[in-house]
């Protein structure tokens, strides 16, 4: 906003009193601590006392000079506003560039691309060794919310529950009922479930750890044996679970799913999971926002490749990690 | 006779002017997050007295039902907000800007005489350097607040992978409610400053934009009542 050109030829008065700091022309540069600058004291004395001819010539050229600033006023008020409002109008012309951009999964391309870059950042700080806060069970909510029936068709019927199991390049499906399940140490976690809406609940279930599971049944490795730490190359990406309908899916990242906390939860609050909450097998996935812990596992696999996810293809982030 | 008078360097311009557009992104895209769980209130008991938000409210910006394009404004808004505050931060340590923007011991009863005379309750304005006490513990408050509103932001984003920052700002739930008082704040900062700049006038505000200011000279200033009551700011 400063102009060079200005610079040159015009000076003004109190230059000549002043000792320095006037190589940017109409500008006093204000010392760091204005309580340094002498103040001029009444009676104490003009530095320069003027002779009556002196203040001719002055008055002359403060006139001539006052003129000149005046217009170098104008001038750079007048850059200085437009680069301001160039500088509004190009951020509302980006805002309306970024809302005409086609749509990825419902969310605007730019953003969909920064979201996806933040996973990136966020996985950065994931480790395993971050767990949930958990509470004394006693701090338990009683009658835990239920905030989504997606995919849990009133005809479904418990009794009639199998649980279908993809393995990673494995083409046969699988099956288990709820005593291979259940034969598996069981795990406790009473966990603030937070809901992507804002809402969060202190909340108490009962499972089989997804990795024990995982362990036992051989599965998410590529050859098929349990997990080898040293060999986590060895491990699918991800893994993926489905309502019986399929109405409702979501996608987990390996790290995500064999985390210690993430359960195949049958129990609430010590009892058998109610109907609504998922009965009888829902998934708990204490890392992520609570459109992760699906009710009703009907189906799992495991792949390499990115598993649909409902409420990514609604505009959210894929992750909805915590 | 009139000079000019550097007053706000070019940096701190453009850092003032970057984060208008980029706090009220994050305001109006905060609020589309908060709608889907809109729980606060100010009132005792069962009388509410202010409900966040009014329905009217919600109709009048088109606030309903936009809680994934809420989510996704903001979380690369922060980028920018993050980024333009330490940018900020770090311009005004290394220039020194900061002597000039922290308050001092004296700050406080001089805010109370600016607060004083600007509601005309009292003849008497304090001598200040380039801000007064009220404008030093405004301008530190509202970086302090900014620093607030990212640590209680990442309490929130991720409460689980820096469970440490969310354990600070006492849990999950706190850290929303004062990340919430926080964004009330930065509206009703921007209302009083908003009105403060319309009272200081034109030539305050142009320094905004400018970077100087139109002074009397020296020779002018040196009498008795203006070395008194310093330049107007």
């Amino acid at each position: 906003m400063n102009d060079p050109e200005e610079k040159e030829g015009n000076k003004v008065p109190g230059d000549n009193t002043n000792e320095s700091g006037h190589s940017e022309g109409f500008y006093e540069t204000r010392p760091d601590n204005a309580s340094d600058e002498p103040v001029q004291q009444p009676g104490s004395g003009n530095p320069i006392p003027e002779t009556p001819q002196e203040q001719i010539v002055e008055e002359a050229d403060d006139n001539a000079d006052e003129l000149a600033m005046k217009n170098a006023v104008r001038r750079k008020t007048i850059i200085g506003l437009s680069v301001l409002l160039g500088m509004l109008i190009l951020f509302v012309l980006g805002f309306a560039w970024v809302i005409n951009q086609p749509k990825d999964q419902k969310a605007y391309r730019p953003l969909r691309k920064v979201m996806d870059f933040n996973v990136k950042v966020n996985k950065q700080f994931y480790k395993e060794s971050h767990l949930a806060a958990t509470y004394p069970v006693s701090k338990a909510e009683k009658n835990p919310r239920v905030n989504g029936d997606l995919g849990m068709d009133t005809s479904f019927k418990v009794e009639d529950w199998q649980l279908y199991v993809v393995n990673v390049d494995c083409h046969d499906t699988l099956v288990f009922n709820m005593d291979s399940i259940k034969k598996l140490p069981k795990t406790e976690i009473c966990f603030n479930f937070k809901c992507i809406e804002g809402w969060s609940q202190v909340t108490y279930w009962g499972g089989v750890r997804f990795i024990d599971f995982v362990n036992h049944y051989h599965l998410a490795t590529h050859n098929h044996k349990p997990i080898n730490p040293d060999y986590v190359d060895e491990l699918a990406r991800y893994a993926g679970f489905q309502t019986p309908d399929n109405e409702y899916y979501v996608g987990l990242d390996i790290a995500s799913a064999l985390h210690p906390q993430t359960l195949l939860c049958y129990e609430m609050n010590g009892k058998p999971l109610p109907y609504d909450q998922g009965a009888p097998l829902r998934l708990i996935v204490p890392v992520k926002y609570g459109i992760k812990s699906l009710k009703r596992i009907g189906v799992i696999f495991f792949s390499d490749k990115r598993p649909a996810d409902y409420w990514y293809e609604q505009g959210y982030d894929y992750d909805a990690a915590l | 006779m009139k000079r000019l008078e550097k007053k706000h360097p070019l940096a701190i311009r453009w850092f003032h002017w970057t984060n208008f557009p980029v706090l009220a992104i994050m305001i109006w895209s905060g609020t589309l997050i908060y709608w889907a769980n809109d729980i606060y209130r100010i009132g005792f008991g069962d009388k509410t007295l202010l409900k966040f938000y009014p329905d009217s409210f919600y109709k009048a910006f088109n606030i309903d039902g936009r809680l994934a394009e809420g989510m996704a404004w903001h979380f690369v808004f922060m980028w920018f907000f993050f980024i333009n505050g330490l940018l900020y931060v770090l311009y005004t340590i290394f220039s020194g800007e900061w002597r000039l923007l922290v308050p001092d011991r004296k700050s406080f009863k001089e805010a109370i005489q600016v607060t004083l005379y600007d509601f005309h309750l009292s003849k008497y304005k304090p001598p200040q350097d380039k801000y007064n006490g009220a404008q030093k513990i405004a301008y530190t408050s509202i970086i302090i607040m900014g620093i607030g509103s990212l640590i209680t932001g990442l309490a929130i984003y991720k409460p689980v992978q820096w469970g440490w920052v969310t354990w600070l700002c006492g849990g999950y739930t706190s850290a929303r409610v004062i990340h919430f008082i926080l964004t009330i704040g930065y509206v009703l900062f921007f209302l009083i400053h908003l009105v403060q700049v319309i009272l200081a006038g034109w030539n305050n505000f142009r320094a905004m934009v400018v970077g100087f200011d139109v002074v009397e000279n020296k020779e002018n200033i040196s009498t008795p009542e203006h070395t008194e009551t310093g330049p107007e700011s």
